[in-house]
Order: structure tokens, then C-alpha cells, then sequence
């Protein structure tokens, strides 16, 4: 993939510019939609191009779209998640706070393919300047009617609000930003139902990701057969790689999935800060670590799963020789425990025990048991959350113990501390 | 910030821009956490008596935004400083020497995580990831990203803002530290991609920014 789509714009000036957006084809894809598809057709279309959502589940955006019940008499919502809150993760800032008007397009595109006419993208309270663009950006559609009343013309009507989180990790949960929208805690809900089929207002609901929006536009505008063309056949587009952490050149790239981490690390990467590479973090805090040997694992889903990690965000955490593990491992339990919305005990409980734990060891006060304790609680804990957040949490946190069981053996036995740990207040 | 505080003043302050908000809902009790931030912006802090303001103007019980003020950390029940400084040590700020930072903030100020200075000039918080790993160690002045910062880029800045604030021009805090539009897209015209296939933020509008010190020791 040589030409850059998702960051093509992102560094002029005039970016955020409806004229700027306007020049450079914007806008154009939803006109062909609104005046050659049928909703129905949208979601075919999408379906087609194998997307698969950015945000941290990876799930197939045009199945997510067709269990929408068709013609049911009810109000359909389409929610824009832009609660960016995975630890690594700083692409849809990027994206909304210097390419708004995609996110918007996408969003005018997704919500007429499930036929919604009320719109939200839930933005997160620290985002300030994403909100300010995309504010902006939305006015400015208003005005050239992109949004409003028969939109070009057709009969499609669709009205974008902002609602403005206020600082819970959670609310990136699909049915906890629904909660929040309704004024609610942020706490995970059951499912099913899906919010397909009972989401915000208990009526049908899209959520997608604010990157996940970003190549619905750019679909439309380039066709499904450039996208399909790019990257692995499963998991086909060019995808924001978030790359932080102990390495040379730390930054957003655009590549397509299926490169291996190795790869991505080095090439891009520049390689670690200090010494050797120990372990990487390959899809945001909650993707269980991979280590040294593991690097050769390709980038995409199905191999990253099969590495006993997961894809997420894609948010690329390197640790470098000067990291230590069990340092890690406790601020990981501590980040989890703190963002736990407290409504199941699994998660709740057993991510501020293991924090608890996890800190003794740290401060040389560790005990013969401590680590087979952990191992029970992680399993319990993953076992039995209520949502993907203990699941994660647990999961991650394992994956320290797994791989770096002697980093934990050595502080408990020998009763040290790590030497990052004096830098720790 | 400064307007006066009573649950009357409140609701008579807050029902029109709530009932415009209000608007963009189909229930009212989707209105309360915008609410409660109009009621913070206004007046720096909000506790049960704007808690009761907004059940009043909403017509929903009080615990409704009670509920949501406690659960969300963005609502701040006590005045803070006028610069709220919030330094992420999330793993991969920490990886870059956050905690660091932390403790210069700390030292310099003479005020511990969660505490407000003296002067009412600076509160110093910790915060999760703010999206800002690549240019870790990162941290939020109010609206304003700082980031790869240094003991150094830290004084700088502490040294700015104090200044604004002893020759009492208090506008000059809020621009230093809120979005605006113009200081925002400023540092993009500087920007210089290191590669073809990379973003990489680094340009600050306030602060310069320093290359990273190496690992810490």
C-alpha cells in the first residue's frame, strides 16, 4: 500500500475545512448513496468490503448493520463511538480533530443504511479539541445541507448530536455509551439483546467506531474493490496502527493488517529505546502482552488470537530491557481496577485484590503463593466478568505472569525491588 | 467562575440553555450530564445544591444526577486552581518517564497529587491515558496538551503561568490553557512528517518540546 488514504489530509492546514474536504472529493460518496443506493444496497456494499470494526471487537461493520430490523415502524439511532479510552490509543483524536468531516460523511452514510434520522457521536469529556472540530464540522454540513432535511435531495433526514462524556474507561463499552447517552451510569448491560435490536431508548441501534466511519467514507468515495485490495483477505483496508512506549519512532501509521509485529516494531518502529525489545502490548492495555519470541505473529485477527492475544485497538505498547514486567503487570491491575463501574463483583473485587497483591510484590513484600493466587484470581476474573473490561483486564494482567513468571519469582524470593519502582511515588 | 451560587440563582442561570439541550433528547434524563456541565463551567465546582438546581429544571429525581455526578470523574465537586494540571501515568507515559515528571511537578509546586496550591493557582491531578502516547509523557493544562515533557519544559511553562497570573491578567490564563481554534491549528503548519506513513505530534502550542530523555535510571 503505497498511497496514504486514512492520513492523506491529515497534516494541511486547511484539513478541517468543509471547502478543503469538498475539493479533495468529500462528500461526493454520500451523494452517490443517497442517489444510486438503496439502504438496503449500502449495507451489501459493505458487507462486501470484508470492514471490520476498529474499535476493539473487530466486528463485521455490514452484519452489524443488516440485523437492524427492517420497515419495524421504529426510531433507529446511530451512535458515533469517539470515547477513545484504551491506554495506547490516539488515532480518532487524530482523526476527528483533523479530518472531522469523514467521521461525519461515514456517519451520514451508516445512519442512512439502517434508515436512522437522530445521530450521536459520543465524545470523550478529555477531547476537547475533537469536540470543538467536530462541532464545527457538523455546522458546516448543516449548512450546505449534508445534514438536516432531504438530504441532496432525497427524502433521507438526519440530525447529529454530541454527547460529551465525562471521564469513565466504560463508556467505551457499546451498551454502557448507550447507558450514558441516556443519562445513566456507565455500566455494561446484557446481551442479548444486541443494541441491533434494543439499544438506546430500547430501540434499534448501530454503535461504530469513530476509524470504523472513517473507511465507510472512504469507501464509497474509492470503491469496495480498493479497499478489498489492501491488506489480508479476512481483514481487508488500511488500518491506524498507534505505535507508544519504548521505541525509536513512536506515531500513528497507516498500513494494512496481516504485517507481522516484528515488522511493525522495527521497520516502523525504529526498534527499542534501550537494548533489546522485551515484550509488546500488539491492540491496547487490555491485549495480553506477547514477548520477544512471539514477534513473528501476523497483525490481523485471527493470528493475533490465535497468539492468545487480540487485535483491539491496535494500539502497539513497546517494552523495552529497561521495563520492568511486574511493574507493568500492577499499574495494568491498578488502570482496570480504577475504571471498573462496580457492577459486577468479579470485576470489581477481584481487580482491587489483585492490584493489592501485585503492589506488595512490587514493594519486596511478596509471599510464597502470591503468584498461584493470582493465576486462581485472573482465571476467576475472566471466567466471570460481566464485560469485556475483567475479561481484558484479567487477561492482560495473566499474560505478564505467563510470560514473565521469573521477573515475579525473582522480586518474591529475593524480596527486591524493581529498579523502575524508585522512580514510583 | 464567578457568578453567584445558590440553587435560585442556579435555575434561574441554567433553564434556558438546559431546555435547548434538552432538545436534542427524547427523554430529560439525558439532558443531566450536559447539564452538569454547564452548571460546572459557569461556577467551577458543582455539588448538591446544583445537584437540586438541575433535578428542578429537569424534573427528575435529585439521586438521578447525583448518580452520574459521583460515577463520572470530570464533574469536580470542589473549586479547583485555576490551572488544573493532569498528568497522565497510564503505561505508556509511565514507559517515558511520567512518573518522573510527577515528582518535579510535585517538588515544584509543593503540593501532592490531588491538591490544590496555596495561591489557587495550580491543581495537580493524575489521570489515565489521554490519548497522547506517542508524545509521552503527556499531560493536560486545563484544554491544553503538553507533552514529551521535561523537567525543564515543565519549569518553563509553571513559569509562564505563574506569570500571567502575578500581573493579574486573568484572560491570559484562559488562552494559555483553553482550546481556541487559531492556537490550535498553529502548530500544524510546522508540522514536519518524519516519514511518508507517519503522524507524529510533535508540536505543542504552548510549551517546545523536548526530545525524550532516555530511559530512566
Amino acid at each position: 500500500m503505497s498511497e496514504l488514504v486514512l492520513l492523506k489530509h491529515i497534516t494541511h492546514p486547511d484539513s478541517t475545512d468543509i471547502e478543503f474536504y469538498e475539493k479533495n472529493g468529500g462528500y461526493q460518496g454520500l451523494k452517490k448513496v443517497l442517489s444510486d443506493y438503496s439502504p438496503g444496497q449500502v449495507i451489501e456494499t459493505i458487507k462486501t468490503s470484508s470492514l471490520r470494526g476498529r474499535g476493539g471487537a473487530g466486528f463485521p461493520t455490514g452484519l452489524k448493520w443488516s440485523f437492524v430490523p427492517k420497515d419495524d415502524g421504529k426510531i433507529h439511532y446511530l451512535c458515533c463511538n469517539a470515547d477513545e479510552g484504551e491506554p495506547g490509543t490516539f488515532k480518532d483524536r487524530l482523526l476527528m480533530e483533523r479530518d472531522p468531516h469523514r467521521v461525519i460523511e461515514g456517519m451520514i452514510i451508516a445512519a442512512y443504511a439502517i434508515q436512522s434520522q437522530v445521530a450521536y457521536i459520543y465524545i470523550r469529556g478529555e477531547y476537547g479539541l475533537s469536540i470543538e472540530k467536530i462541532s464545527q464540522a457538523i455546522k458546516a454540513a448543516y449548512a450546505r445541507g449534508y445534514l438536516g432535511k432531504n438530504i441532496f435531495g432525497s427524502r433521507f433526514c438526519l440530525d447529529i448530536y454530541i454527547h460529551k462524556g465525562a471521564g469513565a474507561y466504560i463508556c467505551g463499552e457499546e451498551t454502557a455509551l448507550l447507558e450514558s447517552i441516556e443519562g445513566k451510569r456507565g455500566q455494561p448491560k446484557l446481551k442479548p439483546p444486541f443494541p441491533a435490536v434494543s439499544g438506546l431508548y430500547g430501540c434499534p441501534t448501530v454503535v461504530n467506531n469513530v476509524e470504523t466511519l472513517a473507511c465507510v467514507a472512504h469507501i464509497f468515495a474509492r470503491g469496495v474493490d480498493w479497499f478489498t485490495a489492501i491488506g489480508p483477505e479476512d481483514a481487508p483496508g488500511p488500518r491506524l496502527f498507534g505505535l507508544s512506549g519504548r521505541l525509536q519512532n513512536p506515531g500513528i501509521y497507516e498500513l494494512p493488517m496481516g504485517l507481522s509485529l516484528r515488522e511493525l516494531v522495527f521497520d516502523y518502529g525504529g526498534g527499542p529505546l534501550t537494548g533489546q525489545l522485551k515484550a509488546v502490548i500488539p491492540g491496547g492495555l487490555s491485549a495480553p502482552m506477547i514477548p520477544l519470541a512471539g514477534l513473528d505473529v501476523k497483525m490481523n485477527f485471527a493470528d493475533l488470537a490465535a497468539a492468545d492475544s487480540m487485535m483491539g485497538s491496535a494500539a502497539v505498547i513497546a517494552l523495552d530491557e529497561t521495563t520492568s514486567i511486574p511493574v507493568i503487570g500492577r499499574r495494568i491491575a491498578e488502570f482496570f481496577s480504577h475504571e471498573s463501574c462496580g457492577k459486577c463483583t468479579p470485576c470489581r473485587e477481584g481487580l482491587h485484590w489483585a492490584s493489592k497483591i501485585l503492589n506488595r510484590i512490587e514493594s519486596g513484600q511478596g509471599r510464597p503463593g502470591d503468584l498461584e493466587q493470582l493465576q486462581v484470581l485472573c482465571g476467576g476474573i475472566f471466567n466471570n466478568s460481566f464485560c469485556a473490561l475483567g475479561v481484558g483486564a484479567s487477561w492482560a494482567i495473566g499474560a505478564t505472569l505467563k510470560h514473565f513468571s521469573h521477573e515475579y519469582d525473582a522480586l518474591i524470593t529475593q524480596q527486591t525491588i524493581p529498579v523502575r519502582d524508585r522512580t514510583r511515588l | 467562575m464567578t457568578a453567584e451560587y445558590s440553587k435560585q440563582t442556579i435555575i434561574a442561570d441554567l433553564t434556558a440553555p438546559i431546555a435547548d439541550i434538552v432538545k436534542r433528547y427524547p427523554t430529560q434524563r439525558s439532558a443531566i450530564m450536559p447539564a452538569l456541565y454547564l452548571a460546572q463551567e459557569k461556577y467551577g465546582f458543582i455539588d448538591e445544591t446544583a445537584y437540586l438546581a438541575i433535578s428542578e429544571i429537569l424534573d427528575v429525581p435529585e439521586i438521578w444526577v447525583f448518580e452520574l455526578a459521583s460515577f463520572y470523574t470530570l464533574y469536580k465537586n470542589k473549586n479547583i486552581g485555576k490551572c488544573h494540571l493532569q498528568i497522565c501515568t497510564n503505561v505508556p507515559c509511565m514507559l517515558r518517564g511520567a512518573y518522573d515528571m510527577l515528582e518535579h511537578l510535585q517538588t515544584r509546586l509543593g503540593i501532592s497529587q490531588g491538591d490544590t496550591s496555596k495561591d489557587g493557582l495550580f491543581t495537580l491531578s493524575t489521570v489515565e491515558c489521554i490519548g497522547s502516547c506517542d508524545v509521552a509523557p503527556a499531560m493536560m493544562v486545563n484544554e491544553i496538551y503538553h507533552t514529551k515533557l521535561s523537567k525543564q519544559s515543565i519549569n518553563q511553562l509553571l513559569d509562564q503561568l505563574t506569570q500571567a497570573e502575578t500581573e493579574s491578567l486573568a484572560t491570559d490564563i484562559l488562552s494559555l490553557t483553553q482550546n481556541t481554534s487559531s492556537a490550535n491549528n498553529e502548530p500544524l503548519a510546522n508540522e514536519q512528517p518524519l516519514a511518508n506513513k507517519q503522524f507524529s505530534e510533535n508540536t505543542e502550542s504552548l510549551t517546545k518540546s523536548e526530545p525524550t530523555a532516555g530511559p530512566e535510571s
